[in-house]
């Protein structure tokens, strides 16, 4: 079997480097202030985001909440380069940037920033044919499980059970399991993070940035509007959706898969689902047969990404 | 045309401060810090989406949209959210 590592070979640092300089800049490259609904945990992404990849950077937006929460023509909030893109063609264009860019011999990051829509399902074939390529980007999709700038329209990434407004009773699919989609792509890194762990969220975009290849981040983004609860409940809705294993925090390294440390205590003693499920109003009158189809789910999904940390 | 003319005449978005407008015109409730109680951890500061509260830990009351992350945040329960006045 030919070693994953001759493909790609890691630019710079080491990671016990990465370790050291772990501490967060001070610097903000999101101005005062986006547009964003109050308690917007995308807000808080972006900013944790932009500070892991620092100044040098393009962002390739397409179609979603960040494209219309940057400010009025001819202001911005961005203090970075941001390219907004249409709908389904953000992870083509980004191709052609990061081409570009090491043509011309620049290190530039070009990080995706695209929402659950414009990932997993208007984007995905764009999105596919940049990680077949092998272009050097990151992908960041960060997910609040609809179509939330558009007014919650379900997408692929809308659990089971929950309610949008093209689905008024209740979504009758599952989420679609676009981190299995991407996994076998191979590609050099890929992980999953939750904005309520913003650490967490900026060590492994910093990360992702060193690996030479395609990268991708999948963020849960909880959304007040969306998800229906109060604002101040964010970050509280993110770790409910960690410790009760609904959402698991995980990086994949070359195959190797490591489970983060607030997913491992929640794969031992898990709390319950219904107080994940309970303050939202989306998952208002859900009957016991979802939520049970649910927890079934987590628990697969709980002891398939055992087995494969423990065969890694 | 120089470069810079031409650079002028694009049609791009320059970084601006309230760019979005005030948007601390939206809120219904504000945070106040109680300084006794605060032991200055910066929790607030790092769960703030927009970045309102500062390195000395003060909120910009022109931007702060009033969601209250600080303060359901705040291990020492040392921010109130209190009705704005009119």
């Amino acid at each position: 079997m030919i070693d994953p590592r001759s493909l790609f070979a890691i630019t710079c640092k080491s990671f016990q480097e990465l370790n050291t300089i772990a501490e967060i800049p001070k610097e903000e490259y999101i101005k005062k202030c986006t547009s964003a609904c109050a308690g917007c945990s995308s807000s808080l992404n972006l900013r944790y985001v932009t500070k892991a990849a620092g100044p040098d950077t393009v962002l390739v937006v397409p179609a979603c909440c960040t494209s219309v929460i940057q400010g009025i023509y001819p202001n911005t909030a961005m203090n970075i380069s941001v390219y907004n893109i249409a709908f389904g063609a953000a992870a083509a264009c980004a191709s052609g940037m990061s081409n570009a860019f090491r043509q011309a011999g620049k290190k530039t990051n070009v990080i995706v920033y695209a929402g659950d829509g414009g990932t997993l399902d208007i984007g995905i074939q764009a999105m596919s044919g940049a990680f077949e390529r092998g272009t050097d980007f990151l992908y960041i999709c960060y997910d609040n499980e609809a179509y939330g700038n558009t007014g919650m329209q379900r997408s692929g990434g809308t659990p089971l059970g929950a309610r949008t407004t093209t689905t008024p009773t209740g979504k009758t699919d599952a989420k679609k399991d676009i981190d299995a989609i991407i996994a076998a792509h191979n590609p050099p890194y890929m992980a999953t993070a939750c904005s309520a762990y913003p650490q967490d969220v900026f060590k492994k975009v910093q990360k992702a940035l060193t690996f030479r290849g395609p990268t991708f981040i999948h963020i849960l983004a909880p959304c007040p509007p969306g998800w229906r609860y109060p604002t101040e409940k964010t970050i509280e809705m993110g770790k409910l959706a960690v410790k009760s294993g609904i959402w698991v925090l995980y990086e994949r390294e070359y195959g190797k898969l490591t489970v983060g440390a607030p997913s491992k205590a929640a794969m031992k003693k898990p709390i319950p689902l219904e107080d994940y499920l309970a303050p939202q109003g989306r998952f208002k009158g859900i009957d016991a047969k979802t939520v049970e189809i649910l927890k079934q789910q987590i628990q697969k999904n709980f002891a398939r990404l055992a087995a494969e940390e423990a065969a890694s | 045309m120089t470069s810079a003319a031409k650079r002028d005449r694009l049609a791009i978005s320059r970084p601006t401060e309230g760019a979005a407008g005030q948007t601390g015109s939206w809120r219904v409730f504000k945070p106040v810090v109680d300084k006794e109680k605060c032991n200055e951890c910066g929790l607030c500061a790092m769960y703030c989406p927009d970045n309102a509260i500062d390195e000395d830990l003060a909120v910009d009351l022109r931007f702060c949209k009033g969601c209250g992350i600080c303060a359901n945040e705040c291990p020492k329960k040392a921010i109130a959210m209190v009705r704005e006045e009119k």
